[in-house]
């Protein structure tokens, strides 16, 4: 068994609110020289960009996990990670499904943008990607789940988007497999004030929307080897594996 | 003022918790993030919001509310309806904006 060390909720210049610096080449390059491991993509309600990360991760020796931050009805922002890409482009079809079409405002220097392995613009999307979907958190859950991915409502402690901020409790019955919160937040805190159920792990992670802030936060997953699937086992704490940001 | 009286009053949609339409109404609060709610929210208020998760009722059973009014002609999810039928917390619906809704009730609350 090993100790990786993750840092799983990264956006990319495809979200209108993270820096035009965000380019996958970027990402890759300071995640390497920061020591992460494995690193996730999550953009706002979009996996466009996960897959050419992922490439480039593959590389240099980095792992990286295609995800998205998926916006639900009650606006509360979740993680939904995925290890095959044809599950991920069935969520993505489920997304642009259900995701409401609003224009990006005019002037104000919004840019969302899918990028290639040197840096090139291959397509701006015109439609604004931080909206909620038409689609509650437990239809979300339900759907990503089917879909054989992993379900972790992001920063939980934020007053706003945050599991807790937009429903107060943990819906009876939403399964969770783990809950993500701030790189300035601890575990032990985070625990004791919204009462998590003890056996559901918790990921710091740093949410860079710049290069700066990539790798602040991160967690340790002691692992066989550093793969989707070992990640998942890892959540689920089997054969002594385990996720740890205390 | 018994939500029964504001239902026929304003012409409001009793969706769900019917056994709960006596209770009375002491005031209104107006919010869409559930964790002010739980925070801020008085025992006896009529709750005006536009989310229609089922936590909704699992706080408004928890701060003792008279009961939840959703605006804009948005409708309770499944989850919802049953657990507003079990607490007999009455979720109503109105097909005028949180604006205009509040305004309307403020007048016969507090006018």
């Amino acid at each position: 068994m090993k100790r990786y060390r993750a840092d799983l909720h990264l956006h990319t210049v495809l979200s209108a609110c993270a820096e035009l610096e965000m380019s996958p080449a970027a990402i890759v390059t300071t995640a390497r020289q920061r020591g992460l491991d494995m690193i996730a993509i999550t953009d706002h309600n979009s996996t466009l960009q996960t897959k050419v990360v992922k490439e480039l991760g593959e590389e240099v020796g980095l792992t990286v996990i295609c995800g998205v931050e998926v916006t639900t009805r009650e606006e509360v922002h979740c993680l939904a990670y995925f290890g095959e890409e044809e599950r991920l482009d069935q969520f993505q079809a489920f997304i642009d499904q259900h995701l409401p079409i609003l224009p990006l405002l005019p002037g104000s220097y919004q840019y969302q943008a899918v990028v290639d392995k040197s840096d090139g613009i291959v397509r701006l999307i015109d439609n604004f990607l931080n909206v909620g979907l038409q689609k509650s958190i437990d239809e979300i859950e339900a759907e990503v789940h089917r879909l054989g991915g992993l379900f972790v409502p992001a920063h939980v402690e934020r007053p706003l988007f945050g599991l807790y901020s937009q429903l107060g409790l943990l819906p009876d019955g939403l399964q969770c497999d783990g809950m993500g919160i701030m790189w300035r937040s601890t575990a032990a805190d985070i625990r004791n004030r919204f009462r998590i159920p003890a056996g559901l792990p918790l990921m710091r992670a740093s949410d860079a929307h710049s290069l700066e802030e990539i790798g602040l936060g991160y967690t340790e997953l002691e692992m066989e080897s550093c793969t989707f699937d070992e990640f998942r086992q890892a959540l689920q704490g089997i054969g002594g594996r385990s996720v740890c940001c205390d | 003022m018994k939500v029964s009286e504001l239902v026929k009053e304003l012409n409001l949609v009793v969706f769900s918790g019917e056994e709960g339409l006596n209770r009375e109404i002491r005031g209104g609060y107006v919010s869409d993030l559930l964790s002010d709610v739980m925070g801020n929210a008085t025992e006896g208020e009529i709750w005006i919001t536009l989310q229609t998760h089922r936590n909704v009722v699992a706080i408004a059973s928890l701060k003792e509310l008279a009961c939840v009014l959703l605006v804009s002609s948005l409708k309770p999810e499944q989850g919802t309806i049953d657990h507003s039928n079990s607490e007999g917390i009455p979720v109503l619906g109105t097909t005028c904006s949180t604006f205009e809704i509040a305004g309307l009730l403020y007048q016969k609350i507090k006018g």
